[in-house]
């Protein structure tokens, strides 16, 4: 069996007195597309930045190959850092540079190559996103799909070991949506990399994932592969694969109390 | 009674908490800018140079028209006390002592918080809300190195070129009113402002915005990174900068005042 790449032990996180995490349990394998799915509010977008280091959990490890994430000092999360690529859900490329300037920026601060090498290796991340070309573009000339692909192609630039999708196709239409599924697979193929995508569009989970996780109420209900999932009992999990909504029905008086707040 | 102390109480800590951060926010760039260089880490002079060229060179106009401006009045307010003792020549001696030693400095750095402090913040607080000062840190790129840096060393180098701009074109303001409307003796003028200013008023000057530089940009920088919640937080953030970095600017100011009054 191989070694995970990434060890979550028992990770809680509370915003005030509302528990968001509860106490999560994860192991992601080299090479997998692990995705992580959720309802809105079930504390998936949590988990991934917590995942990336953008906010620390109030209790718990995250493990990325052996070494804490968690307890890591500046300097080691940015080399840990440096091994990763995320891809954000606005895409967030910076505005105020051009296309290029964005997929070059960490190529630029952490290695020394030269400007001429820079600019190859930039029009060969944009070639392999399919924007060959769009160097010279501002992210605001670019659709919403053209701007996931340069967001990812900024995430590939440091040939990362990792790469974590936050809702990799949300905001975009089904056939745009279906084109970076498509991407995310032939890369996974070109790259031998590990993959995180967060998302709760089934769609999309059943073409990219090896393995899915269902987070409901910060917690793991489901860890398994997709064949599993499919075939799953639970209700939670029939809910949501059979689209489902929740019972809203409300007892007459109690509705009546909320209105007069009684 | 009691709920007057509870608000009180309030606003003190929201003030207090407010002072820490923005403290810890200014330990922090000021490292990377005077200590960092000397342990390896390279400040960026082209991101520096950009800041430099938004922040100084594009606001010559406004700071020359408006110290030209303060200049005249002074040189008025003066020539109206003066002129009944006959000692209209002393105009040269308020106009140069007062522009060097407060009004330059203290006009160009609310000229600057106005149009550069609030930029920083809108700038900074767009980028928060466009996630991408998240996407900064998961490059392992320091918001604070790759953008407070740049912005506040361009402030520090720019404030105080600026306000001798100020300095000099405020006094020429004085200059022109005393030479086309008093009649005095261009030379006579000349010889006086040269007599009256003397090296401390022009360096206290300086001092004086050396401070405010940091100032604006702290100030600037901290409301950009505190914006939450789109648009508004961003407007919000904006105004914020303006009206606390003039108030901490014209505190500053006083301290500074009181300090070059009693001891130089």
């Amino acid at each position: 069996m191989q070694k995970p790449i990434i060890k979550v032990r028992d990770l809680h996180t509370q915003y005030g007195d509302k528990k968001v995490l509860k106490g999560l349990n994860l192991d992601i394998y080299p090479f997998e597309t692990f995705v992580i799915l959720g309802r809105s509010g079930c504390g998936k977008s949590t988990l991934l930045r917590h995942l990336i280091g953008l906010q620390k959990p109030t209790k718990g490890d995250i493990y990325i190959k052996d070494n804490n994430f968690v307890t890591a000092s500046e300097k080691e999360k940015g080399q840990m850092l440096k091994n990763f690529g995320m891809l954000f859900q606005s895409s967030a490329l910076f505005n105020s540079m051009t296309v290029g300037d964005n997929v070059a920026l960490p190529i630029r601060e952490h290695t020394p190559q030269s400007d001429s090498t820079i600019k190859i290796m930039t029009r060969m991340k944009l070639g392999l996103v399919g924007l060959s070309g769009f160097e010279e573009f501002m992210p605001s000339e670019l659709s919403g799909g053209m701007k996931k692909r340069a967001a990812l192609a900024r995430a590939l630039a440091m040939d990362p070991e990792i790469l974590f999708c936050d809702e990799p196709s949300a905001g975009l239409d089904p056939i745009v949506a279906v084109g970076i599924d498509n991407l995310i697979l032939k890369l996974k193929k070109a790259f031998k990399m590990t993959i995180v995508v967060v998302t709760h569009e089934l769609e999309s989970v059943f073409v990219i994932a090896d393995r899915i996780a269902l987070l409901h109420e910060g917690e793991f209900i489901f860890v398994g592969t997709k064949e599993e999932m499919k075939t799953s009992q639970m209700p939670v999990v029939r809910q949501f694969l059979q689209r489902v909504p929740d019972d809203e029905d409300m007892d007459k008086d109690k509705y009546l109390d909320s209105l007069v707040g009684g | 009674m009691k709920k007057t102390f509870t608000q009180a109480g309030q606003v003190f800590t929201e003030f207090a908490v407010h002072l820490a951060r923005i403290s810890s926010l200014s330990v922090r760039s000021l490292y990377w800018i005077f200590v960092a260089p000397f342990r390896g880490k390279k400040l960026r002079w082209h991101l520096t140079f950009v800041q430099m060229v938004r922040i100084g060179v594009n606001s010559i106009l406004i700071v020359g028209v408006i110290s030209f401006c303060v200049g005249l009045i002074i040189a008025m307010q003066a020539a109206y006390q003066l002129e009944r003792f006959g000692a209209a020549i002393y105009v040269a001696d308020l106009v140069g002592v007062s522009m060097t030693r407060e009004l330059g400095p203290l006009i160009t750095a609310i000229v600057i918080a106005g149009r550069s402090g609030s930029a920083i913040a809108a700038e900074i607080g767009t980028m928060k809300v466009a996630e991408e000062i998240d996407a900064l840190k998961t490059m392992a790129l320091n918001p604070i190195g790759y953008l407070v840096v740049p912005r506040t060393l361009a402030m520090i180098i720019v404030l105080p070129c600026l306000t001798v701009l100020a300095d000099l074109i405020g006094i020429t303001g004085g200059f022109v009113l005393a030479v086309v409307n008093l009649k005095l003796p261009f030379i006579a003028y000349f010889n006086q402002t040269a007599d009256a200013i003397l090296f401390k008023d022009f360096i206290t000057g300086l001092i004086k915005s050396f401070f405010f530089a940091i100032i604006i940009a702290q100030i600037g920088a901290y409301q950009g990174f505190s914006v939450s919640g789109g648009a508004e937080g961003v407007g919000k953030s904006t105004t914020a900068s303006v009206v606390s970095s003039i108030f901490l600017i014209i505190f500053a100011d006083l301290l500074f005042t009181m300090l070059f009054y009693s001891t130089l």
